[in-house]
């Protein structure tokens, strides 16, 4: 609402800076009527918005302005000096509420009726002559906000853009003569440009509310001509995003709205016999996710006919009746996104004949972004739309075939691995060519082959880019030599250079070379991959594991960018949770997932600020997740491992290829997370404590396991290996069992001095400690 | 005032552009090759943090021959925001146009008639106006 206000003060005074030379001049010949009709468009637009706020004292004024002099353009009255001495004593009133609308002030003064009367025909000529001084300009406080055209922006942008890529030259060849003063010194300039381009990223974002503004009518529109009754839910509408990327996504998201509404919520008398409320509901969310914008479309309609949607498919000819058969739930409403199938039962004129969904695809993907559905029968749909935040930035791999480095966007990018690293297998079948990744089938396309170069003349040596560009095709893309993660600007490319159907846009990368940016999914389709060959794409039995190798391993990069091994097997799985879900809870973070809650490591103390990705790792009865940067590769654990020398969550150090790796120690990790693994449990100090106290077991247990004991009851099994004893002062006499101390404490703070009262902690803690830490650390793997 | 013209050496002959359709002259140094391109797009150049599309002339002209890899002079132009460096065979100066441009006669042969819009008379000269953007479009709007 503030926005809407500021903006209707500042076109308010747009307006009237463009309207005093008129107002001189309208003054000079009364009659004229361009002029007039300049003045009456003013007021008009004036009353018409500030209808829109609650401000009665503008709306009385413009009102009576505008009756005035609608009844000289009538004819009706005549534009005589006193009508224009009236109307110009009101517009400056208005200017003056504006003023003071923007500053918060108030004005001396209260009453506009004044004003007013002097506009109507038969006020008399002196009734305001004192009221009609000028109003003084100079009065006018200097605004807080200015509005600039959107070019002086974009070129602003360019320019930004243009130095971040200066700055990489320059602190390449800053960094190459060593001079740590002059690195110093330039390392300021590098963030103050960082921060710069924060800044005019910032200016280009709008609210998303912008794009929110129409649903309502929209909405409203689309109910009249289909006789559904929808209501509307906005929220999020304070997500800034590119203004760019705003524009680009108008289309789509009307498009979803629009079949959401004509084909996905049913109409009131269907709702009524489904036991649901006769009016259907529609929310659009805006948040934001990292360097991303979620805008998810829910309704509660009947959701996707997912065999009807499937035989149309079969019938349309987009799957084969036998791929059909094996798609699963979420491949099956994946096909809302073909070209040509539409589930509506009758071709409305609102949306057509399947138009829409796979233009909104095909839409979202050209920005860089993510469309997925999720159906339930009876329930409705949700659309999730992702977007990146700004199209001139963003995230890349280079990667190098044919001795020529490309760009490919991260967002593409599933997965990186390499051919020699055991886990794949690339076969040939009938010409085209197939590379299994941990029993994956993926249909492989050799980069240097899509750029018409040869061969490269040992395959294996190449690594795989493994390339999910539509959202659900993934395929596997050859290329010889993965170079690094860089942020990229993106520049255009000419029409020359995208009518090859390979590229996305151009680039200059850190060394000042020009880089193409590649279009994954133009690479896929100058291939041949067409999206039905989904089928290619098929669950195998697992590849044999490749033989007299390590144990897979992933080659992970952490926060500190450092790299780091852990063994395949201990990862559950891999995921993104936004910061929030971290918590600093009992001076270690924790990770909240879904209804779990883990132990982060990895992470250091720090609460992260952004969205961070997590290893699960997994030992087979607890959890805990490590935060880590990025992936690197897939690739068998080499041998030869140094230890590390001291305990720690580093267990050595290993070579990959000619770089060094730290081996996660998994058993350090999961032994300080209390993981109950066995061997863990066996090597802790046993220590026995009274069965049955409130007290001992709940508040001196835990206090005694910290100190890395294991506690039993005393007299249960186990306890005769115990190497401490605790027992109050007041049990009769207490035998430990041979070798093992004794430890009596007491409930009062005064007592016996062979007994340590029970909440003296140092004193506790020092007797557990008096024979446990050495035991322990000889214990550790 | 008489057209200003930047005269550049192409297939052995002496050409005008226009000079109002140039931006300045550049040198490339190393180009950065377009794979799947149209034959006479070479390459593309940074020039300080702009990417160049590098268009190679006699291509354009003949999609049969190319310019030697040495070649280095080239004329920058932008069209329609994309900026091109249009490489030739030597850049030579700039001159006043000492007449008004004539329509091409129809005898060129296809390529010329294709890059060639108009001829003008500078120092005593005949010589043919080529256009920036049909250099740009090379030979591939014929070929579509």
């Amino acid at each position: 609402m503030d926005e809407l206000i500021n903006e209707f003060i500042a076109e308010t005074r747009e307006m009237l800076e463009a309207l005093s030379g008129e107002i001189v001049a309208w003054e000079a010949v009364p009659d004229d009527r361009a002029r007039l009709d300049e003045i009456f468009r003013f007021v008009h637009t004036v009353k018409g918005n500030s209808g829109f706020f609650d401000l009665p004292r503008i709306r009385a004024l413009s009102h009576a302005a505008e009756d005035a002099l609608s009844a000289v353009r009538s004819g009706t009255r005549s534009a005589d000096a006193r009508l224009v001495s009236a109307v110009l004593a009101v517009i400056d009133r208005l200017a003056e509420l504006v003023e003071a609308l923007e500053t918060g002030e108030t004005l001396a003064s209260e009453d506009d009726s004044a004003l007013i009367d002097a506009l109507s025909d038969a006020a008399p000529a002196a009734a305001f002559e004192t009221e009609a001084a000028p109003a003084n300009p100079a009065a006018r406080t200097s605004s807080r906000t200015i509005r600039l055209p959107v070019e002086l922006l974009d070129r602003m942008m360019s320019g930004v853009s243009d130095l971040v890529l200066a700055r990489n030259e320059l602190a390449r060849r800053i960094r190459a003569t060593g001079d740590a003063e002059m690195i110093a010194a330039f390392d300021r300039v590098s963030v103050t440009v960082a921060d710069l381009r924060d800044g005019i990223t910032r200016t280009r974002m709008q609210r998303i509310d912008h794009l929110f503004a129409p649903l309502p009518r929209m909405v409203r529109d689309i109910c009249g001509q289909t006789g559904k009754l929808v209501g509307l839910e906005i929220d999020g509408g304070d997500v800034e995003i590119d203004r760019e990327m705003l524009e680009m996504i108008r289309d789509p998201l009307t498009h979803i709205i629009r079949n959401a509404i004509d084909h996905g919520i049913e109409s009131p008398s269907a709702r009524r016999r489904a036991g649901k409320k006769e009016t259907g509901c529609l929310r659009v969310c805006a948040r934001q996710a990292g360097n991303q914008i979620l805008l998810e479309i829910s309704d509660d309609g009947a959701g996707i006919d997912g065999d009807k949607l499937v035989n149309r498919a079969i019938a349309a000819g987009v799957v084969t009746a036998e791929r059909a058969e094996r798609l699963n739930e979420a491949e099956r409403h994946a096909l809302v996104f073909e070209a040509g199938l539409s589930t509506a039962a009758a071709v409305t004129d609102l949306s057509g004949r399947g138009v829409g969904m796979d233009v909104v695809r095909a839409n979202v993907e050209r920005i860089g972004g993510l469309v997925e559905i999720e159906s339930r029968a009876g329930q409705g749909v949700v659309l999730t739309l992702r977007v990146p935040l700004t199209l001139t930035i963003i995230p890349a791999l280079t990667v190098a075939a044919g001795g020529q480095v490309y760009a490919i966007p991260r967002s593409a990018i599933e997965e990186i691995v390499r051919v020699k690293g055991g886990s794949v297998r690339v076969e040939t079948v009938g010409g085209a060519a197939f590379a299994t990744v941990r029993g994956r089938r993926l249909p492989l396309i050799y980069l240097r082959a899509s750029l018409g170069r040869e061969p490269h003349p040992d395959p294996a040596a190449q690594s795989l880019v493994l390339l999910r560009p539509a959202g659900a095709d993934l395929y596997a893309l050859a290329v010889d030599d993965i170079h690094d993660h860089e942020e990229l600007v993106v520049k255009p490319a000419a029409p020359a250079v995208i009518a090859a159907g390979l590229y996305a846009g151009t680039t200059i990368a850190d060394d000042g070379k020009p880089v193409l940016l590649l279009d994954p999914p133009g690479i896929a389709a100058r291939a041949g991959l067409t999206l039905h060959r989904r089928g290619a794409e098929a669950e195998v039995a697992a590849a044999p594991p490749a033989a007299a190798q390590g144990p897979a391993a992933l080659l992970f990069r952490t926060f500190e960018g450092r790299k780091r091994l852990v063994p395949v097997a201990a990862v559950r799985r891999i995921e993104d949770v936004r910061p929030e879900a971290v918590q600093l809870s009992a001076g270690r973070l924790h990770v909240a997932l879904g209804e779990t809650l883990l132990p982060l490591e990895g992470c250091g103390r720090a609460v992260p600020d952004r969205p961070i990705r997590l290893l699960r790792l997994n030992d087979g009865r607890s959890e805990i997740a490590y935060g880590f940067a990025d992936v690197v590769d897939i690739l068998p654990l080499p041998a030869g491992l140094v230890p590390a020398t001291e305990p720690g969550e580093v267990r050595g150090v290993v070579l990959v290829g000619d770089e060094q790796a730290e081996l996660l120690d998994l058993h350090w990790l999961f032994e300080r997370h209390g993981g109950r693994a066995s061997t863990a449990e066996a090597a802790k100090p046993v220590c026995a404590i009274p069965a049955g106290d409130p007290f001992m077991d709940g508040i001196l247990r835990p206090l005694v396991e910290s100190a890395g004991y294991s506690v039993v009851a005393s007299g249960a099994p186990g306890s005769e290996s115990a190497s401490i004893v605790i027992a109050s002062d007041e049990a009769g006499e207490v035998e430990p069992p041979e070798g093992a101390r004794l430890v009596r404490i007491r409930a009062e703070a005064e007592g016996r001095s062979d007994s340590i009262h029970r909440y003296d902690r140092e004193a506790l803690l020092a007797a557990l400690a008096g024979e446990s830490p050495p035991k322990r650390r000889r214990h550790r793997g | 005032m008489a057209e200003l013209l930047l005269i550049v050496r192409l297939a052995g002959e002496r050409v005008a552009l226009p000079a109002a359709d140039v931006e300045s002259v550049v040198e490339i140094e190393s180009l950065t090759p377009v794979p799947g391109a149209a034959g006479h797009v070479a390459g593309l150049a940074a020039l300080r943090s702009r990417v160049l599309t590098v268009i190679d002339c006699l291509a354009s002209l003949d999609p049969s021959r190319r310019l030697p890899a040495d070649a280095a002079e080239a004329v920058m132009a932008v069209v329609d925001g994309h900026p091109y460096a249009l490489l030739v065979e030597a850049v030579e100066d700039v001159v006043e146009a000492t007449g008004e441009r004539q329509p091409a006669a129809a005898s060129l042969s296809a390529g010329w008639r294709r890059i060639g819009r108009a001829t003008i008379e500078a120092e005593g000269d005949l010589l043919l106006l080529a256009d920036v953007e049909a250099l740009i479009a090379g030979p591939v709007r014929e070929a579509a």
